[in-house]
C-alpha cells in the first residue's frame, strides 16, 4: 500500500485547486433546488465543463479528461475545499453515466453523454413509485409496444423525482412484460419529459425548496433507440446504476471533509466565546465527527487501490451509503448543538447548517434506506439467510 | 508471509490453546520460537539482526492474525515496541524469540513480566528482577499483569504510538473472529423454526459491527503507514486508529454475546476468551476517549492547521 500521491496526481491537484479557487461563485448561489437558483447552477455546470472540470473521469471525447479514480477523488477533495456548489447534474453524471458507458450503445453515448455533462440536458431518476419504494421491485408503471411507431408507449406515475419539475429528461424503469413478476420484465427507459403525455407537478420537501416532483405519464412514446439494455433486461440494467448512487460516486469524502472542516471552525469560534461552559461534551462529538469524515476518506482509498487492481466493488457500497448519510446527520446534528439557540436561523452565514441538516436527513432514506442497506450487508456480505 | 501466520496460528492456536493460557504457569501459548522463526517477533528488525526487514504495515498485518487466533502473547510488547529499539548484543536473540520484551505502559500494569527476560520501562531496559513487582488478576486470565511499584519512566512517544497501533491491529482481528463466529452461529442456530439470522433485529446488530471494522481497519493501516514513513500526523492517526479500532472491538464483542445468547455467556464456550481479551486490550495504551482527546487537541487547539492529508 502506497499512500502518497504521485507527481502526476499532485499537479492534477494543483490544477484544479488553482481553477477553482478563481472560479467558484462568490458569494455562493442559491440552492439548485429551486427553479431560480437551477437556472444559475447550470451556467455554473456550462463554465465547470468548458474548463473540462465537470465530468474528469470521463474518456476525453464526452468532455472529460480520462482521469484515474484517484484523480476524481482528488478533484472532488478540491472541489468541496473550495466550497463548490452542489452538483444539479449529478443524477445524470453519476448515476445514468455509469449505466450509459456499461449498457449504452455507442450510438446513445454519443448523443446523451455530452449534452449531459454541459448540462444543456438535465437528468432526474425515475425509480420510486407510490407503492415502490424500498421494495423496488413492485414497479407497476408500464410500457406497452408500439410496432408500428418502433417504440413503446409508458403510462403510470413516479415520485420523489429529485428536481423532476426541473430537469429535461428522466431515466427509469417500467413494466415491459406485464406476465412477469417483481425483478422480471422490466425495462430501463430514457423518457424526455417534454414529450406529449408528461405531467410534472412539483413537492415541495421538508426543506422548503421544490426540488421533488411526481411525474404523471399517460401513454407517452419513447422510440427504440431510448431503450437502455435489452427489453425486459432493465433491473440488472439499474442495479449497476444504484450500486454507484450508494458506493463512490455519489457522495466522495470531500464533501464530508470540507463539512468536518468548516465544524472545527464552528467549534473554535464558539470556545473563543466561552459558549461552550453548557455542553463541554461536544467537543467530543466534533472529535468524533472528524474522525470518522477521516476514516471515509481511508476506506475510500483502500477501496479505490482495490479496484484499481482490479476488484469490483459489490454490495460493500451498502456499508459506505449507510456511513456517509449517518456521518453527514451527526456532522449537522453536531454543530446545531454548537449553535445553540440559533440553530433555529435558517438565515445569515450559519443558516447553511440547518438547511444542511434538514437536506442530510434524507440521506437515510434515499437511494435505499439504510434498514434496507443493513439487510444487503447482512445477507450478501456476511452471508445470513434471507428469511 | 500474513497468509502463512493465519493457517499457523489456525492450526497451532486453536480456542484450547488459548483457553490453557488462563491456567498454565505462563499465561502463555508454548509458541514464542516458533513464532520467531516465521518471523513474526522479528517484523521489524533488520535482516542484518536475524529480522525480517519489514515496516510497520507488515507488523500491523501480522499483528491482526494475532489478534484473529487470540494469541496469548506479549507480541506487540516485544515485536512492536521492544524489538525496534533493544540495538545491543541482545537483539538477534530478541527477533528470534529467544529472548522476551515486555513493556511497562503507562497504567503501570506491566503483561508477562514474570516470564519476560526484559521490560522497556521509558527509555531503558530492565530485568524483571531489578523491579518491584505485584502481581494483578486481569479480566482476561491469559493476561498476567503485574504493576511496578517503583515509580517508571513515562513512555517515548515513538513506543507509545508503536504499541497502540499493534494492540489496535490486534484489536482488529479480534472482532473480526467475534463477527465470523457469530455469524456462523446466527445462520446454525434455529428458533421458531428458522435461523436467527434470519431476524432483522440479529442481522442489523451483526451489520453496524461489519460497518465499524470496515471503517477502522482503513485507519490502522493509515496509522501503520505513517509510522513507517515518519508522518508528521503519525501520533494523531495512531490515536485515531486506536480509538475507532477499541470501539469496534468492543461493538463486536457485546453484539457477539447479545447474539449468542445465554450460551455465550458461559465460560465453556469460547466466546468469553476473545471478548476479554477485547475489553483488556481496549482500554489498555489508551481507551477510546483517551485517544479521542489527543486528536481533539491536535485538530482543535492549535489554530486551523487543518491536516491536508
Amino acid at each position: 500500500m502506497d499512500l502518497t500521491f504521485t507527481e502526476e496526481e499532485e499537479a492534477f491537484r494543483a490544477e484544479a485547486r488553482a481553477w477553482l479557487e478563481a472560479n467558484v461563485p462568490r458569494p455562493p448561489l442559491p440552492s439548485g433546488d429551486t427553479r431560480a437558483g437551477f437556472a444559475l447552477h447550470k451556467e455554473w455546470e456550462r463554465a465547470l465543463f468548458d474548463a473540462r472540470w465537470a465530468v474528469v473521469s470521463w474518456p476525453q471525447e464526452y468532455g472529460g479528461r480520462d482521469a484515474s479514480l484517484m484523480e476524481w477523488l482528488i478533484f472532488e477533495e478540491e472541489y468541496y475545499r473550495a466550497g463548490g456548489p452542489q452538483r444539479v447534474t449529478q443524477n445524470g453524471i453519476f448515476l445514468l453515466a455509469p449505466t450509459l458507458f456499461e449498457f449504452g450503445t455507442e450510438e446513445q453515448r454519443d448523443r446523451i453523454l455530452p449534452r449531459m455533462a454541459s448540462a444543456e440536458e438535465t437528468w432526474c431518476q425515475g425509480w420510486s413509485e407510490p407503492n415502490a419504494g424500498s421494495d423496488l421491485a413492485g414497479i407497476k408503471s408500464r410500457a406497452v409496444r408500439d410496432d408500428a411507431n418502433a417504440g413503446w408507449r409508458l403510462s403510470g406515475q413516479k415520485t420523489w423525482t429529485t428536481r423532476g419539475a426541473f430537469c429535461d429528461r428522466l431515466f427509469g424503469l417500467f413494466r415491459s412484460d406485464p406476465e412477469a413478476e417483481r425483478h422480471h420484465g422490466l425495462t430501463y427507459f430514457l423518457v424526455d419529459l417534454r414529450a406529449e403525455g408528461v405531467t410534472v407537478r412539483p413537492v415541495e420537501r421538508l426543506d422548503g425548496d421544490e426540488g421533488f416532483a411526481e411525474v404523471f405519464l399517460e401513454d407517452v412514446f419513447v422510440p427504440d433507440r431510448d431503450v437502455l439494455g435489452s427489453v425486459h433486461e432493465g433491473w440488472r440494467v439499474a442495479m449497476a446504476t444504484t450500486g454507484s448512487e450508494r458506493g463512490l460516486t455519489l457522495r466522495s469524502p470531500g464533501r464530508f471533509m470540507a463539512a468536518a472542516g468548516r465544524l472545527a471552525d464552528l467549534y473554535r469560534r464558539h470556545a473563543d466565546d466561552g459558549a461552550l461552559d453548557a455542553d463541554p461534551t461536544v467537543r467530543d462529538t466534533v472529535v468524533r465527527a472528524w474522525i470518522d469524515a477521516d476514516a471515509y476518506r481511508w476506506q475510500t482509498f483502500w477501496t479505490v487501490t482495490r479496484l484499481m487492481d482490479g476488484r469490483r466493488t459489490g454490495p460493500e457500497s451498502s456499508l459506505v451509503k449507510i456511513f456517509w448519510s449517518e456521518l453527514d446527520v451527526r456532522l449537522h446534528e453536531t454543530a446545531l448543538r454548537l449553535l445553540g439557540s440559533r440553530a433555529e436561523l435558517v438565515d445569515g452565514d450559519d443558516g447553511a447548517w440547518m438547511k444542511g441538516w434538514q437536506f442530510a436527513l434524507s440521506g437515510p432514506i434515499y437511494a435505499g434506506t439504510n434498514e434496507i442497506q443493513r439487510n444487503v450487508v447482512a445477507e450478501r456480505v456476511l452471508g445470513l439467510p434471507r428469511r | 508471509m500474513r497468509d502463512a501466520v493465519r493457517s499457523f496460528l489456525e492450526k497451532e492456536c486453536p480456542p484450547k490453546v488459548v483457553r490453557d493460557a488462563w491456567t498454565n504457569d505462563t499465561g502463555r501459548s508454548g509458541l514464542w520460537t516458533r513464532l520467531g522463526e516465521l518471523g513474526v517477533l522479528g517484523v521489524l528488525a533488520p535482516e542484518a539482526h536475524g529480522g525480517f526487514g519489514g515496516d510497520e504495515l507488515d507488523l500491523v498485518l501480522l499483528l491482526e492474525e494475532t489478534g484473529r487466533a487470540a494469541l496469548p502473547e506479549p507480541v506487540v510488547e516485544h515485536a512492536a515496541v521492544g524489538v525496534p529499539v533493544l540495538e545491543d548484543s541482545r537483539a538477534e536473540a530478541a527477533a528470534a524469540g529467544d529472548v522476551t520484551i515486555t513493556v511497562a505502559p503507562p497504567s503501570g500494569l506491566v503483561p508477562y513480566a514474570d516470564s519476560s527476560d526484559l521490560v522497556l520501562d521509558g527509555d531503558r531496559f530492565v530485568e524483571p528482577r531489578t523491579l518491584e513487582l505485584r502481581r494483578h488478576e486481569s479480566v482476561d486470565g491469559s493476561r498476567r499483569l503485574f504493576a511496578v511499584a517503583a515509580p517508571h519512566t513515562s513512555i517515548n512517544s515513538a513506543s507509545l504510538d508503536r504499541a497502540a497501533l499493534g494492540v489496535a491491529a490486534q484489536l482488529i482481528g479480534l472482532a473480526d473472529h467475534m463477527l465470523a463466529m457469530t455469524v456462523e452461529y446466527a445462520k446454525e442456530r434455529r428458533q421458531f423454526g428458522v435461523p436467527i439470522g434470519s431476524f432483522q433485529a440479529v442481522k442489523h446488530h451483526l451489520a453496524d459491527v461489519a460497518l465499524a471494522l470496515e471503517f477502522s481497519r482503513p485507519l490502522v493501516y493509515r496509522a501503520a503507514w505513517s509510522v513507517a514513513h515518519g508522518d508528521d500526523g503519525r501520533s494523531v492517526h495512531v490515536a485515531m486508529a486506536k480509538a475507532r479500532a477499541s470501539e469496534a472491538a468492543l461493538r463486536a464483542g457485546r453484539v457477539a454475546l447479545q447474539v449468542h445468547g445465554a450460551i455465550g455467556y458461559t465460560t465453556e464456550y469460547d466466546l468469553h476468551l476473545w471478548m476479554k481479551r477485547a475489553w483488556a486490550l481496549a482500554a489498555t495504551w489508551g481507551d477510546a476517549a483517551w485517544h479521542d482527546a489527543r486528536v481533539g487537541r491536535a485538530i482543535l487547539d492549535t489554530d486551523p492547521a487543518r491536516e491536508e492529508q
